[in-house]
């Protein structure tokens, strides 16, 4: 007798037909366990919240707006949390008015929301390489071609990019639209430089172009640096994307768009296919934060220990990675992004990482196309100063000790051995060396 | 003892597996409870012993998959609180977990196992041993599989066609163990026979939709046809289950485990491996075979406490 243990196969979408159970994703079932030093998921460090603050305002949410609270509302999101997102991006340097905006349940929806309005199976769509893992996700759940331009310490490299939509122009295609995260990007840790995002908005005159900017750090530069936003730039081919999980909680997955109004419309319809709107519970608390309490002060709260931490894994990695490693220097964010020598398998590695009680998100996650496996990402944001410099002397032991086991296996002088600290920028093109190379994504749940 | 037991179902811990085994424990503790049994799930670390100790409990039902559950270390510490368990003893579980020695062990039982090299990391770290790498593919032929000497669920295994790619699969099975196992890839029809209290239990045929049974094959479900019984002819099926009882026994494993075998094309079994704590998700075999045989899932569970009941006085 033939056991049929998915009797539903032959009904599913293509879109979910080739979902797959993920190594990873089982690894990451250990990671959030206590002896585990987790550089993983990009969590920020709501130790700094003053939650006797939010408990007041969440109850006089409840006292004062209680019918209001538990009662559906409408697809756009509540008008006066618009408001106020419109001044949370005025403060990122990113014109918008409230009727521009869409609040998503966190920013991955947005991005959801976003490719599944623009997107049809094999469509184009170009992303800096490595890009968001949650973006991705998204991506891939609407079966875009995700084609990636590499970066370095100047974010996006706008001139490979322009060489990519030369090359898309020969296919007779074009891409739908390039996603972009300029500030402190995640996982890569770098910025756009001014001179690129100028050319970028050039390139997106010149060619045609729509622009999904993915505003989630715009606020946490170490030093309150703003960089210009593309979507002061060229407003009308910027569709962009914000997210409150960054400058107050994720827990309130509070998220938006500010898109041009065609756009916005359609967008509003296909969120309400989703989930009619955003819990107005969470809007109004939201909104009562930015509107009765610091909520800049919070923010620059978060800049200064997220500072202190990533001076501290910058120190530790310094001090204790081996020569051939090399990594990004973040001047806000929550991510560093490590590249290996190409004999290391990131992905392979994780689970020796865990026998080792530390933990990252292996390269692989951030690419469409399987890249990534000689690189990983740190976050920096959650661990506390003393654990991230145990998590990283716990990181450097595991790599010298792998390094030592490829010298040993490979041999000393094997081109996989070679140091990445002279390649130039951020690196991560190698499909890594290791018999395990599978698992893709699309997502491992971690933001 | 009441007919009523006090179940303490242990499951996840700081394995690899940990996440099977969640599903495995969840699913067993479920079952045990519809049955009308008191049981807890107990997820494994470092105050195991002190709830142990505090709970009251009967038994414990083993739900744990990867090391610490299933190579010894918890059974002796069972062993050491009194409290009876399901499965295989600390002795039985420690030799199966070790797949090298446990080879070694069945192949001394007169059960065809692969021919086998083991490379371990302590050989490339202090004995050169990568220039012997070459020989592997020499000495074994080709293809090869390559995969951690301990540990389940296919982490860290590859197959290689050429001997280029040995050394980057010998290194990511040694990201899962210290020691790398490399077989002789034998080609043919994958089963599983499971055993239940010295009884062999319908095989199980394994045909993965795609390429092979990795990771993804085993726990997605409809990513792999199951056929129960396998497709064999008699002979064939009595040899597998003949192989299967002889590797156990030789193991001294008890109550339920599940053998892992190959099929060549002249109806020959070869033994891959012996799993003592067989997962028991929705997608693992031992549940299957015990359906095959009439035992329901609730029973098989059931069947384990009353196991480790009977033979608590056995330790
Ligand atoms: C670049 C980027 N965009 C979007 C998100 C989505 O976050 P959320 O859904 O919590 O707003 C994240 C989260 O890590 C992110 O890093």
């Amino acid at each position: 007798m033939r056991l049929d243990t998915d009797p539903y196969l032959s009904r599913y979408a293509d879109r979910a037909r080739d979902l797959a159970a993920s190594e990873i994703r089982a690894l990451f079932a250990v990671v959030n366990r206590p002896e585990i030093v987790s550089f993983a998921g990009g969590m920020p460090d709501t130790a700094a919240m003053d939650l006797d603050a939010v408990a007041q305002l969440t109850a006089e949410v409840v006292r004062d707006h209680g019918h209001t609270a538990l009662q559906y509302g409408g697809g756009q999101g509540r008008e006066e949390l618009r408001e106020q997102l419109v001044e949370v991006m005025a403060r990122g340097g990113a014109p918008a008015t409230p009727d521009e905006l869409l609040v998503t349940v966190g920013g991955q929806q947005g991005l959801e929301l976003v490719a599944k309005c623009f997107v049809d199976p094999g469509d184009v769509v170009l992303a800096e390489g490595p890009t968001y893992v949650g973006g991705v996700g998204a991506l891939s759940s609407h079966q875009a071609d995700l084609r990636h331009v590499p970066m370095d310490a100047e974010g996006m490299r706008t001139d490979l990019l322009e060489e990519a939509l030369a090359a898309l122009k020969r296919e007779g295609r074009r891409a739908k639209y390039v996603y972009t995260i300029p500030n402190h990007q995640n996982p890569g840790g770098v910025s756009l430089s001014e001179e690129r995002r100028v050319h970028l908005a050039e390139l997106a005159e010149e060619h045609d172009l729509l622009l999904l900017e993915d505003g989630a750090y715009s606020l946490l530069d170490f030093e309150g640096h703003v960089g210009t936003s593309l979507r002061s730039l060229v407003p009308d081919r910027v569709v962009y994307v914000g997210t409150m999980s960054k400058t107050f909680a994720p827990g309130v997955r509070t998220g938006w768009i500010a898109a041009p109004t065609p756009v916005r419309e359609r967008l509003v319809v296909l969120r309400e296919a989703a989930d009619l709107c955003p819990g107005n519970l969470t809007q109004l608390v939201v909104e009562r934060w930015l509107t009765t309490q610091p909520w800049e002060a919070q923010v620059k709260e978060y800049r200064a220990l997220y500072a202190e931490k990533a001076r501290t894994m910058l120190d530790a990695l310094e001090a204790e990675m081996p020569a051939e490693v090399a990594w990004t220097r973040p001047s806000g964010g929550m991510f560093v992004w490590l590249t290996v020598p190409r004999g290391i398998d990131t992905s392979a590695l994780l689970a020796k990482a865990i026998v080792n009680r530390v933990a990252y998100v292996p390269g692989r996650g951030f690419f469409g196309d399987g890249q990534g496996g000689d690189a990983l990402r740190l976050c920096f944001s959650y661990a506390s100063v003393e654990r991230i410099r145990e998590g990283v002397g716990r990181l450097a032991e595991l790599l010298q000790g792998e390094l030592a086991l490829l010298r040993d296996v490979f041999g000393a002088d094997a081109p996989e051995l070679a140091g990445r600290r002279d390649e130039p920028g951020i690196t991560g093109g190698g499909q890594g060396g290791g018999g395990t190379s599978r698992d893709p994504g699309p997502g491992w749940g971690v933001a | 003892m009441s007919t009523s037991p006090h179940v303490a179902v242990l499951t996840g811990g700081m394995s690899l597996e940990r996440e099977v085994s969640l599903r495995s424990g969840t699913r067993i503790a479920t079952a045990l409870t519809e049955g009308g049994l008191a049981v807890e799930r107990i997820d494994v670390d470092r105050d195991l012993v002190a709830r142990l100790g505090a709970g009251g409990y009967d038994l414990a039902v083993l739900a744990l998959h990867g090391a610490a559950g299933e190579d010894g270390t918890v059974q002796s510490v069972l062993d050491l609180l009194g409290l009876p368990f399901s499965g295989s003893d600390a002795l039985a579980s420690a030799l199966a977990w070790n797949k090298p020695i446990a080879q070694g062990v069945y192949a001394a039982a007169g059960v065809r196992v692969p021919d086998r090299i083991v490379l371990s990391q302590l050989a490339f770290r202090e004995l050169g041993a990568s220039a012997v790498v070459d020989r592997v593919a020499e000495t074994l032929g080709l293809p090869l599989v390559v995969k951690p000497s301990t540990g389940g669920s296919s982490l860290g295994l590859s197959v290689v066609t050429t001997a280029a790619e040995l050394p980057a699969a010998i290194v990511a099975a040694l990201s899962y163990a210290e020691a790398a196992l490399i077989e002789r890839f034998v080609p043919g029809t994958e089963v599983a026979v499971t055993v239940l209290d010295g009884r062999a239990l319908p095989a199980v045929e394994i045909v993965p939709k795609g390429d092979r049974y990795d990771f993804a094959a085993r726990y997605t479900a409809g990513r792999t046809d199951f056929h129960v019984p396998a497709r064999l002819d008699e002979a064939a099926a009595a040899a597998c289950e003949a192989a299967a009882l002889a590797a156990g026994a030789a193991a001294g494993a008890r109550h339920l485990y599940r053998a892992d075998l190959i099929v060549d094309a002249d109806g020959a079994p070869w033994l891959l491996e012996i799993d003592t704590c067989p997962g028991m998700t929705e997608t693992s075999l031992a549940p299957m075979a015990a359906e095959a045989a009439g035992v329901a899932f609730p029973d098989l569970c059931r069947t384990l406490v009353d196991l480790a009941v009977r033979d608590r006085a056995a330790a």
